[in-house]
């Protein structure tokens, strides 16, 4: 066929992030981590994660303290719901594109 | 060795020779005694391979799918209703480009019910992207079920193999089963550039968009658009590799030749009968009849259908006054598709369009009724002169 | 009695990449993440058409990171048959086959071939997401959207039929193993999947997933809704192994603690139950208590 040389001849599609492109271009509010109140950071030490079991985007790390990757985190929310202490506010992303743009 | 056996054994004996390693079936008649061989064999330890006796056609070619697209040999084969149950798999084993082969004793469709033998079942699979070649006997089952994995393995394009249900499926007929060690020589072990395995882990089948789109290392990668014109493209070259397939079948077994086209007293002919499958041989005898009366005219057997040798059905063809395409199914509502094939390639070929011949077409045999071979002479003798009665269908009681 | 896993003792290792086109909130999301951790990366994945084919990825990118094998809606469960034989002819056994489908593919368009693999005993485990509706196609109504919900196609008067127990139909099949399992509860869907790969035959999951655009709830709620499904005795988390029937976690927990809520919590949650008639969600908690009245606590 042309010059192109395509590397297959079907749908075969190798793994790789971004699928759908920066995901966290969706959100209308990003969840912020109050590090006084995360217990794994508090403690310095590995305990709680709930946000990272239950984030279904795969955006936040199992560290001390946990990190959120804001590329692709969509907002959902699901984090801020179900951290036991409440450490996780969702904050309109307004407030920082105004901060980014001003 | 020579033996004397059934059609559907013929490909079942076709189908252990090539080292098959995933048989999976639904019985629909004639296509049965075909696969309940291959369970015999594999039962009996006579052949190393997995037989899944699945609940429907639709996971027979499922099962196909699955094992091809992990890397292994893979066979189905049904007839009739079952065809069209798998029609929306069929699409995809060829999108999915796998070397999948189905023999196909072909049957006609329902409604109404009828287990008798006509086209209308694979023809009906013309434009699914499959290879298709028609056998015309016991010989050509076999030797055309080896070449289908080497054609389908080489061309990443699955393979049917269609044959006469009845008529070849169910009768007695001498012919050679190749020897094992020469099979091995001809049909290597099936290595797909790529299979299933978490060590090379890839998502086959994706959805893909109208458009091209970078993927992960940031090369370009093709839209569905181009998907699908390899496999046309593919398709299209599959005419030569049929070609080369046979001319390394003959080395081997010292038989094969003419796998596009089989012309037959074709060379002088002012008229040129066509057909597929058993009907192919059928009509020899018939143009033995004419030729004796002084009709200059020939057979020419279509034992490839899909892709269409055009090129090779012109040549055939150059010369000839008139052509009858006779058929045993039909595109409803216009003509048989095989004769708006031949037409397409002639228009195609023969640049001189007061050069080219007449073509009639004529239908035969639909759901099983009988083709005499005098109706056959009979019909033809009038065509001769230009006068066969309408609507064509040889042997129609109306 | 096998250990609990706990998230300290949860595998780190992920196996789906960010940025993938799952909805905002989506708890197949959760589920898939964590089952994909307890299948490991010896696992080859049969998907049919359905929001995972999307959450996968659009070609050439893959958002798993595990082999996986895009088939026809209605052949998931053959399709894997096919795997399977053909890992079993080039002896790779050691590898997971695992075939994951929407209740669509499962309950209604896909059920014959699982029913036949099922039958025939082929070694794979099956496991049903259930959004509760044809979700990828604009949430219309499936075998398993309960009564009452409305959906695309069911617009103004709401689904009038029962849901469809698919798990109680696998139990039929009398496979080894068969649970039911919840986003919302994703360390007891990772045990459960843990156990199923031990086994042999088809083993069937059916993993209740709520789906914020399609139930009507906010996305934060995705799974404080399931909790509510699974506390209020509406969905029920269970094992059926070898023929023995047992309530694992939150549900065992209700049981034992006589804590089970009213239905009505969970209805309420859901704009899609709006319309819901009074007789409806009475018939709801009808059931519910009906089935409940079968649980005896003590024994497991
Ligand atoms: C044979 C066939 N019929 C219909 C469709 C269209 N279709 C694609 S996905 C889908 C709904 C899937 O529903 P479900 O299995 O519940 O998965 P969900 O999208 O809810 O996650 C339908 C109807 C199809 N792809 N193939
Ligand atoms: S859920 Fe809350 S407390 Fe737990 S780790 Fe995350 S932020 Fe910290
Ligand atoms: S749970 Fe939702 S909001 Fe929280 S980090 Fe993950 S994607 Fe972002
Ligand atoms: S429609 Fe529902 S199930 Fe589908 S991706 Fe969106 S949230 Fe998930
Ligand atoms: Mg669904």
């Amino acid at each position: 066929m042309g010059t192109r040389g395509y590397r297959y001849k079907t749908s075969h599609s190798l793994p790789g992030p971004g699928d759908g492109g920066n995901t966290g271009s969706w959100r209308v509010q990003r969840p912020v981590i109050d590090l006084t109140r995360c217990t794994p950071a508090k403690r310095g030490a590995e305990a709680c994660f709930a946000c990272w079991l239950y984030c279904p985007d795969v955006v936040v790390s199992r560290t001390i303290p946990p990190e959120i990757d804001y590329k692709y985190c969509k907002g959902c929310g699901i984090c801020a719901e179900e951290c036991p202490t409440k450490a996780i506010a969702m904050v309109d992303e307004s407030v920082y594109h105004e901060h980014v743009e001003g | 060795m020579h033996i004397i056996e059934t059609g559907n054994v013929a490909a079942a004996l076709g189908v252990k020779l090539a080292g098959v390693q995933v048989v999976a079936a639904y019985p629909i008649t004639p296509q049965t005694p075909l696969t309940e061989k291959l369970s015999e064999l594999i039962e009996a330890g006579e052949m190393d391979a997995r037989y899944v006796p699945v609940e429907s056609e639709h996971s027979a070619l499922a099962v196909c799918i699955g094992a091809s697209s992990a890397g292994a040999r893979s066979f189905t084969a049904t007839s009739a209703n079952g065809l069209l149950y798998m029609h929306e798999q069929v699409h995809w084993a060829a999108g999915a480009r796998l070397p999948i082969v189905m023999c196909v004793a072909n049957r006609a469709v329902g409604a109404p019910w009828n287990i008798w033998n006509d086209h209308q079942d694979s023809i009906s699979q013309r434009d699914t992207g499959w290879i298709q070649i028609y056998s015309c006997d016991h010989q050509q089952i076999i030797d055309d079920t080896l070449k289908a994995f080497r054609l389908a393995e080489t061309t990443s394009i699955p393979v049917m193999v269609c044959y006469d249900g009845y008529l070849l499926s169910h009768t007695y007929m001498p012919f050679e089963v190749p020897e094992q060690e020469k099979v091995e020589q001809f049909l290597p072990p099936f290595h797909p550039s790529y299979a299933l395995d978490p060590s090379s882990p890839a998502n086959l089948n994706t959805v893909t968009l109208p458009e091209i789109r970078t993927d992960v290392h940031g090369e370009m990668a093709h839209g569905y658009m181009e998907i699908r014109y390899l496999l046309q493209e593919d398709l299209r070259k599959a005419v030569q590799v049929v070609e080369e397939i046979d001319a390394a079948f003959q080395e081997i077994f010292g038989r094969g030749g003419a796998p596009l086209v089989e012309p037959y007293r074709c060379d002088d002919a002012e008229y040129v009968v066509v057909g597929m499958g058993s009907l192919t041989y059928q009509l020899w005898d018939v143009i033995e009849t004419l030729r004796t009366e002084g009709h200059k005219i020939g057979v020419l057997g279509v034992r490839l259908y899909r892709p269409f040798p055009d090129a090779a059905v012109a040549a055939a063809l150059r010369g000839a006054r008139g052509v009858f395409v006779m058929e045993k199914a039909l595109s409803y509502g216009y003509e048989g598709a095989l004769c708006s094939d031949l037409k397409s390639a002639l228009y195609d070929h023969i640049p001189d369009k007061s050069r080219a011949p007449f073509v009639k077409g004529l239908v035969a045999g639909i759901g099983g009724r009988e083709i005499r071979t005098a109706d056959l002479t009979d019909t033809l003798r009038s065509g001769l002169v230009g006068s066969i009665p309408e609507p064509g269908w040889i042997g129609i009681q109306l | 009695m096998t250990t609990r896993t706990t998230i300290l003792s949860l595998p780190k290792e992920e196996y789906v990449h960010p940025g993938n086109r799952a909805c905002t909130g989506c708890s197949l999301g959760i589920a898939y993440r964590i089952g994909l951790k307890a299948l490991g990366p010896d696992t080859i994945l049969i998907v049919p058409p359905s929001c995972l084919t999307v959450l996968q990825g659009l070609f050439p990118v893959a958002s798993t990171k595990l082999p996986s094998l895009n088939v026809t809606f209605a052949s998931t469960a053959a399709a894997a048959t096919g795997v399977l034989e053909a890992l079993k002819a080039q002896g790779r056994e050691h590898t997971k086959v695992v075939a994951w489908a929407g209740d669509g593919g499962t309950a209604d368009i896909g059920i014959q071939s699982l029913s036949g693999a099922a039958e025939r005993g082929d070694d794979f485990l099956f496991m049903c997401y259930d959004n509760e509706g044809y979700m990828n196609t604009g949430v219309q109504r499936s075998g398993t959207t309960p009564q009452g919900a409305i959906t695309a196609n069911t617009p103004f008067k709401g689904k009038m039929q029962q849901r469809k127990d698919v798990a109680a139909i696998m139990t039929a099949h009398g496979i080894d193993y068969v649970a039911t399992a919840s986003a919302s509860y994703p360390l007891d869907l990772y045990d459960k999947i843990k156990k199923a790969i031990t086994l042999k035959g088809v083993k069937y999951i059916h993993i209740h997933t709520p789906c914020p655009p399609g139930w009507g709830f906010d996305t934060r709620y995705a799974v404080k809704v399931g909790e509510l499904a699974v506390e209020t005795g509406y969905l029920d988390l269970y094992e059926v192994e070898k023929g023995e029937f047992r309530l694992t976690g939150a549900s065992a927990k209700t049981l034992e603690k006589g804590t089970r809520k009213p239905v009505r919590e969970y209805l309420q949650t859901q704009s899609r139950f709006r319309i819901m008639s009074p007789e409806q969600a009475a018939d709801a908690q009808a059931r519910v208590d009906a089935t409940w009245s079968t649980y005896s606590s003590g024994e497991g």
